[in-house]
């Protein structure tokens, strides 16, 4: 482990991903992720890596898919309109089961929105980041370290179940300084027999690809990549609890909105109200375990977000009508404040109290 | 203990910078840290302001709207923030730049001379630094070896020659 | 006398054509292959697929491919260059994939000089979709979305991309070929082999266009559309080398 140093988020993302192994960056400019691109440009080529700015957000994910393709761990990240011009290449991505490291650093929108931190892009990231039935791998850190372990799993997981994976993160994450201590450099070739760099005479011909024109192939196809989806659903969940294990109002929020709420969470229980906090870090899969228990306890939900409400659905689903979920939530670049958030848990307390 | 300090002024008089070195102090120091910059049209010309937490405990939301201490380099920052201190916070306002006074009495207002304390020691654009060091007096946040520190980490390696430079002025700051 | 070689390249798979009778794209994935052959690279080729009727050519080659989102070939192609260097990288696009939705991709990868090989197919019409009108149809052409002939006023003009994609510094060869008659398919085959070893010799971005028939969305019977090519497809888009880095060239 190297030493403590304080970093920008955005800085973090470059440096982490370089230590995880990826030497292949494709990317185009964009408020507030523009440092990623800044950094990578700058050190790429001193470990022996390729730097690239596509001429869109277009192009740099199908050279990600390209390079994603011949085997290597490569990377791009954006803000939320480079996301929905994206959403093509990573839909193909899916569909032929190309491992890579998507980063959104999440802004207003929706258009060209604004570019202070937003969370409002969760729908996209677990929803359908582009057509067809597909998921990706979606984890949402809430500190700079985090975010700094966090992508060196995601390229594992992305490799070991052969599909992208997504760290949404926020214009309030991607440029805040906070102390990171980086984890050791991962080795940058990995062990991938389906990619396509040249069969060498040795094989038959790998193929990359994501027709289907026989519906019943494709179904099959989609139905086993399900079961891998169940697989990561079973295995994957990731959430932090706390204070939840005697809590009567549980707030659920992930990214840059759970650290408002957990000074509001710290808040109401210094004013005597058991007030908890669930923060999911995989979004996708959902910490469906987590939300589950802690409706077995709880009095009541408050899900937080820096959106008009998304993930709400989801601890819904989850609560499925046992207790009241409850929804506080700014949006186009605000960013609530821990006292917002402690009124809410406050009115919610009175009425379940 | 939390200090929740916002610093604003306008670009240019090494706001992010200042903060910046806060930040690296508070980590030398073995406390938790912060560093948040305004960011977006507001950086390019205009004002900037930055918020930075230094705690004992986890920092929550990075996003100062109550600062214990307001940091205002310049007139629009100082009427922007004011009323956002908390009750019994600190104001230090460089009265080279702004020559209103604040208006509250329930919050401790020190006026200093910051611009023209660097410029007549030969440390133009240093007043950051200046304000710092009062900053740093007033609430010995870290050691002083510790601050010292921070600012060597934050000083890029092709500028280490300004790290004397602003070493004499934060000892400006301090003596004041 | 020429020598007629038998059997299929190597790098051909046995897979069947499901090309239209008449089609050229038999002859240019025979070239491409051969090409491949004869510089002894099947095992390090990667090629790239792109969307249209040669979306099979997966199918076809017996090189690493991968199938690209329509347009997105020479992205997805210079994704795997910079990936593997060592590889020899080509995509196979028609008119619409690379002169319509794909332009952008085209033209940064042309001017980046990217050392890859474009194989680009002008039929003049869209084929995988019915036979509407493509980037490269022809003045007064009728097609299924040009019917009253396509009137440059309101659709636009033809792009002849060998052409513009010579302006660019990127670009090691553009030349355009066809395959109409025995004569220039040899011409074809040497454009291309010659493409295949500029990248080979790492001189940038090489485009061998092949004017095309597509004999089903024309309506034509196959030696009709050969003769349609000649009349009006040759004069618009005329054959030759547009640009040429030249043997020695870096």
């Amino acid at each position: 482990m190297g030493e403590k140093v304080l970093m920008k988020g955005n800085e973090a993302i470059a440096e982490a991903a370089i230590a995880a192994g990826c030497r292949h960056f494709f990317g185009y400019p964009i408020t507030p992720q523009t440092e990623v691109a800044a950094y990578m440009s700058k050190r790429m080529p001193k470990v022996g890596g390729v730097y690239l700015q596509g001429e869109s957000e277009v192009a740099s994910i199908n050279m990600v898919l390209g390079a994603g393709a011949a085997g290597v761990r490569a990377m791009t990240s954006t803000s939320s309109p480079g996301i929905s011009l994206m959403s093509e290449g990573i839909s193909y991505m899916a569909g032929s089961d190309v491992p890579a490291l998507i980063v959104n650093v999440q802004r207003g929108g929706p258009g060209l929105g604004g570019i202070q931190p937003s969370q409002a892009d969760y729908f996209q990231a677990t929803r359908s980041t582009g057509h067809g039935d597909f998921h990706l791998l979606v984890f949402a850190p809430s500190t700079v370290q985090e975010t700094v372990d966090m992508i060196s799993d995601a390229f594992d997981l992305a490799d070991k179940y052969r599909m992208p994976a997504m760290i949404l993160s926020d214009g309030m994450l991607g440029q805040m300084m906070e102390p990171v201590v980086l984890p050791d450099p991962k080795p940058v070739e990995q062990d991938k027999p389906w990619a396509a760099k040249g069969h060498n005479n040795e094989r038959p011909h790998n193929v990359i690809n994501s027709l289907y024109i026989q519906p019943q192939e494709l179904e099959d196809l989609v139905r086993k990549r399900f079961e891998k989806y169940r697989t990561i659903m079973q295995n994957e969940q990731r959430a932090e609890e706390y204070l939840t294990e005697d809590a009567d109002i549980i707030v659920v929020a992930y990214g840059a909105s759970s650290r408002v709420s957990r000074s509001a969470v710290d808040k109401a229980r210094a004013e005597g109200i058991k007030a908890g906090m669930i923060r999911p870090i995989s979004l996708w899969p959902f910490p469906v375990k987590a939300v589950s228990k802690a409706a077995d306890t709880a009095k009541a939900f408050l899900t937080v977000e820096m959106s008009m409400g998304q993930m709400v659905d989801d601890v819904r689903l989850v609560v499925a009508g046992r207790k009241p979920v409850e929804f506080y939530g700014r949006t186009g670049g605000m960013i609530p404040t821990p006292k917002e958030v402690y009124e809410q848990i406050v009115r919610i307390n009175g009425g379940v109290c | 203990m939390t200090l929740n300090i916002l610093l604003a002024g306008f670009g240019g008089q090494g706001i992010l910078f200042a903060g910046k070195v806060m930040a690296y102090a508070g980590m030398m120091e073995g406390k938790e840290i912060s560093w948040l910059p305004s960011y977006g049209p507001e950086m390019r010309g205009g004002t900037a302001n930055c918020s930075v937490c230094i705690s004992d405990e986890k920092i929550g939301s990075p996003l100062v709207t109550n600062p214990d201490i307001l940091i205002a380099m310049n007139l629009p920052s100082l009427e922007k923030f004011e009323n956002d201190v908390v009750p019994g916070g600190t104001i230090i306002v460089d009265s080279s730049i702004i020559h209103k006074k604040v208006e509250r009495d329930d919050v401790k207002t020190i006026y200093l001379d910051a611009s023209s304390m660097a410029e007549e020691n030969g440390l133009k654009g240093a007043a950051n630094m200046v304000i710092l060091g009062r900053m740093f007096a007033e609430t010995s946040f870290c050691s002083y070896e510790n601050l010292e520190k921070g600012l060597r980490k934050s000083v890029p390696a092709r500028k280490a020659d300004l790290v004397d430079s602003n070493l004499k002025a934060i000892g400006l700051g301090m003596k004041s | 006398m020429t020598e007629i070689k038998g059997g299929r390249p190597h790098a051909l798979t046995d897979a069947p054509f499901h090309y239209c009778p008449g089609c050229t794209h038999g002859i240019v994935h025979r070239l491409v292959a051969e090409a491949i052959d004869e510089l002894g690279v099947e095992g390090r080729t990667v090629g790239v697929a792109s969307v249209g009727c040669s979306v099979f050519t997966y199918n076809y080659f017996n090189c690493d491919m991968v199938q690209a989102p329509h347009g997105r070939a020479p992205a997805v192609a210079t994704g795997i260059k910079r990936a593997r260097p060592e590889a020899v990288v080509f995509t196979y696009q028609g008119d619409g994939d690379l002169a319509a939705i794909g332009t952008a991709e085209t033209v940064h990868a042309a001017t980046r000089g990217e050392n890859i090989v474009a194989i680009f197919i002008d039929t003049a019409i869209y084929g995988m979709t019915g036979g509407q009108m493509a980037p490269t149809t022809l003045p007064g052409q009728v097609t299924q979305t040009t019917p009253y002939g396509r009137d440059v006023k309101t659709a636009g003009n033809p792009i002849r991309v060998c052409e513009m994609l010579s302006t660019l510094d990127g670009v090691a060869l553009a030349q355009r070929v066809t395959v109409d008659c025995v004569k220039n398919v040899k011409a074809a085959k040497k454009a291309i082999k010659k493409a295949f070893q500029y990248q080979m010799e790492g001189k940038g971005y090489c485009i061998v266009e092949v004017v095309s028939t597509c004999p089903t969305n024309w309506g034509m019977a196959p030696t009709d559309a050969l003769q349609w090519l000649r009349d009006n497809m040759l004069p618009y888009y005329p054959l030759g080398v547009y640009k040429d880095v030249g043997e020695g060239s870096q």
